[in-house]
C-alpha cells in the first residue's frame, strides 16, 4: 500500500504545548513540510520569536535561534549575511512583528534582505494572557480592551502586509488563513513560494497567516475558525498583496 | 612582514584592531563621539566581511547577536545613550553564551547629557547593565596603542569564554591621535564553533537561545555562567602598577584619567614626592592583586571622570585596610593635574 501521509522529517515526534485549536501546530507543520519538500533542512536556520511559539525549536528538526521580542529580523539579517548559502526565516507573531519589532520589520524589508518571514496573525497577545495587539479588530474584546477595541482610544488594526508591500525591497507578500483545509493548502503554497524566492535570491518575502486563538478569543476551536472566515478575513482580506 | 607604524585616532585604532583580529561583522548606529569608528569599519571592512549601518542601536546589537550565533567574529560600537539601548541585546548575548565585542566610547550623561568625554557608565558596564545575573569582560585602554591591542585581545577573550567583551573608553581616547605600531600577528582563523548556526548537515541541530522554562533549568544554567565568571575572575585580571613599592599615596585611575594621573606622578616624583599609580585595565574582573599592600599608612586617591563609581570597587579591593580619598568630576568636567596635586598635598 502506498503511504500518502507521514510525519515530516523537519518536525520532531513530540507533543506541542499549544492550546487546543491553536494554529501554531498547523503553521509549524506547514513550514516543516515546505522545508522538507524543498530539500533544505540541512541549510535551514529558523528564528523563533518571543511569545507562544518561543520554543518552536523544540519541534523543528533543524538549526534555530531565538530572538528578543521584536528583534528576529535583525538577528536573521545578520545570519543570512554571514551565511548567504543558508535558508534563513523568521516565524513571528503580531505582537512581535507589528508592535515592538515594527522598526526591525520595516527596515529589514526595506533593505530587501533575502529572507522569508512567516507572520502569524491571531489578533491578540497569546502568551502574556490575551491582551490587545496592534492587529486586534475593532470591537474585539481583550484583557486590555475590555469593552472592545475602539478606534478613538486604540487606533485601527494595523495592516503590516499592505504597508510592507509598498517597499521596493519586498518582492512577495501574501495573506493566507488556517480557517479550513482548503485555506491551509493555500497557506502551504504561499509559504513554499516565500522559501523558493529566497532560494532564488529574489529578496524579502512575507506570508501573513491568519491563525486561530480560541483561548483568548473566548471561543471553541470551531467557533474560532468560523470567526476567522466571518470577521477576521473581512478586515484582513486573503490573497496575494504583492 | 615589516612593522608598520601609523598615526591614527583611538576610534580608528579600535576599528583597525578589530579588522586585524578577524572581525568580519560590524553593525552600528552613528552617535558622537565614536563616529570615526563606524566610518572606518564601513570603509575598511574586508571584502568577505559584512558592514551594516543599522536602523537603531537595538537592531545593531541584535545583528551582532545573529552574526555571533552564525559563528562570525562580530562587533558593534556606540556611546552612552546608545549603549543603554543595547542593554537588552547584551543581556541576550550573555544569556545565549555568544562571543561578541561591544565598544562604548563614553560621553556625559544621564539622559542625552552632552558629547563631552566622561566615565560615568562604569556601573552600567561592570554590573551587567541589562537584566539578569551576568557579566561582561570590561577592558579600558589608556592609549591609542592599547585601544588597538586590547581590541584584538577582546575578540580572543570573547571566543575563549563565550562572553561579550566591552571596550570602555571615553571621547578623549576615541578622538585623540597617536602613533600605533600595527600588529604583525597573523589573523587568527575563527576557532571552531561547534555550537554555531550553519545548517545541520551531518550533525544534530544547534539551538542558540537563552530561554529555560523547565523548573530548575535556568538556575542550573546560571550556575554554569557563574563558574565561567569565576574562572575569568581568576585568570583575566589586568592592570598597570607604577611606583607601588615606595608610594605613600597611590592614585587609582583608568583610561584617559590615568594619563592625567601619570603626568601628576612624574611632576610630583621630580620633586621627591612618593606617589604611585594603580591603573586597572580590566574593570571587570576588577584587579584585586595590586591592592594587596600590607602597609597600613598607604593612602589611596581614586580619580574619576564620574562621581565615584570605580571607587566602590577600590573600596571592596582595599577591604578597609587603608584610607581611600576620592576626586571626581563629571558631565564633561575632567579633573585637572592641578586639582589632583592639591588634593594629594592635603592627603600627604
Amino acid at each position: 500500500m502506498e503511504k500518502i501521509f507521514f510525519r515530516t522529517e523537519s518536525l520532531y515526534d513530540v507533543a506541542t504545548h499549544y492550546c487546543p485549536g491553536c494554529g501554531h501546530g498547523i503553521a509549524h507543520r506547514l513550514v516543516a513540510e515546505v522545508v522538507d519538500e524543498l530539500g533544505i533542512r540541512e541549510k535551514a536556520i529558523g528564528i523563533a520569536p518571543v511569545g507562544c511559539a518561543v520554543v518552536a525549536y523544540d519541534y523543528w528538526n533543524f538549526d534555530c535561534s531565538e530572538a528578543a521580542h521584536g528583534r528576529a529580523l535583525a538577528v536573521a539579517t545578520a545570519i543570512k549575511r554571514i551565511h548567504p548559502q543558508n535558508i534563513v526565516f523568521t516565524y513571528q507573531g503580531d505582537g512581535d512583528l507589528a508592535a515592538i519589532g515594527t522598526n526591525e520589520t520595516i527596515h529589514a524589508a526595506n533593505r530587501g534582505e533575502n529572507l522569508t518571514v512567516v507572520f502569524i496573525n491571531n489578533a491578540v497577545y497569546g502568551m502574556t494572557g490575551g491582551q490587545m495587539a496592534p492587529t486586534t479588530l475593532l470591537g474585539q474584546k481583550t484583557a486590555t480592551s475590555i469593552e472592545g477595541r475602539q478606534k478613538e482610544k486604540h487606533g485601527y488594526p494595523i495592516k503590516i502586509s499592505e504597508m510592507l508591500a509598498l517597499l521596493p525591497g519586498v518582492i512577495y507578500v501574501e495573506r493566507v488563513s488556517l480557517q479550513s483545509p482548503q485555506e491551509v493548502l493555500k497557506a502551504k503554497r504561499a509559504i513554499k513560494q516565500a522559501f523558493e524566492n529566497q532560494i532564488n535570491n529574489l529578496g524579502f518575502s512575507l506570508v501573513e497567516v491568519l491563525s486561530p486563538c480560541p483561548t483568548y478569543w473566548g471561543q471553541s476551536p470551531k467557533e474560532a475558525l468560523d470567526w476567522i472566515r466571518d470577521v477576521m478575513q473581512k478586515e484582513f482580506p486573503l490573497g496575494r498583496i504583492k | 612582514m615589516e612593522k608598520k607604524k601609523i598615526l591614527i585616532s583611538g576610534n580608528e585604532a579600535i576599528a583597525e584592531g578589530a579588522i586585524q583580529a578577524g572581525c568580519t561583522f560590524y553593525a552600528g548606529y552613528p552617535i558622537t563621539p565614536q563616529n570615526e569608528l563606524i566610518a572606518y569599519m564601513a570603509k575598511h571592512m574586508p571584502e568577505k566581511g559584512v558592514f551594516i549601518q543599522a536602523e537603531s542601536e537595538p537592531a545593531a546589537i541584535n545583528m551582532v547577536y545573529g552574526a555571533a550565533a552564525a559563528g562570525a567574529r562580530s562587533m558593534t560600537s556606540s556611546s552612552s545613550p546608545g549603549i543603554s539601548l543595547m542593554q537588552e541585546g547584551i543581556s541576550y548575548i550573555a544569556g545565549s553564551q555568544l562571543p561578541a565585542v561591544i565598544v562604548n566610547i563614553m560621553r556625559g550623561g544621564p539622559g542625552l547629557g552632552n558629547i563631552a568625554p566622561a566615565q560615568s557608565d562604569y556601573f552600567q558596564a561592570t554590573r551587567g547593565g541589562g537584566h539578569g545575573d551576568y557579566h561582561l569582560i570590561i577592558l579600558a585602554p589608556g592609549s591609542v596603542q592599547e585601544a588597538y591591542d586590547l581590541t584584538q585581545t577582546s575578540f580572543d577573550l570573547a571566543d575563549k569564554y563565550r562572553v561579550p567583551v566591552m571596550i570602555l573608553g571615553d571621547g578623549i581616547l576615541g578622538q585623540m591621535m597617536e602613533p600605533v605600531q600595527l600588529s604583525t600577528k597573523k589573523i587568527k582563523a575563527n576557532t571552531f564553533k561547534g555550537w554555531a548556526l550553519t545548517g545541520c548537515k551531518g550533525r544534530k541541530p544547534n539551538i542558540v537561545k537563552s530561554f529555560f522554562l523547565r523548573e530548575g533549568a535556568l538556575e542550573e544554567f546560571n550556575l554554569g555562567l557563574q563558574k565561567n565568571y569565576e574562572i575569568i575572575r581568576k585568570k583575566e585580571e589586568r592592570y598597570e602598577g607604577l611606583f607601588l613599592s615606595d608610594a605613600k599615596v597611590i592614585l587609582v585611575a583608568y583610561g584617559t584619567m590615568a594619563r592625567i594621573a601619570k603626568s601628576v606622578i612624574s611632576q610630583l616624583r621630580s620633586i621627591g614626592e612618593k606617589v604611585g599609580l594603580i591603573r586597572p585595565i580590566s574593570l571587570w574582573p576588577f584587579p584585586q592583586e595590586p591592592f594587596n599592600l600590607k602597609n597600613k599608612k598607604i593612602k589611596y586617591l581614586v580619580v574619576e571622570m564620574s562621581y565615584g563609581q570605580m571607587l566602590e570597587d577600590v573600596k571592596l579591593a582595599v577591604g578597609g585596610r587603608q584610607r581611600i580619598e576620592f576626586l571626581g568630576r563629571s558631565g564633561g568636567g575632567v579633573p585637572s593635574q592641578e586639582e589632583i596635586i592639591n588634593k594629594i598635598k592635603k592627603i600627604l
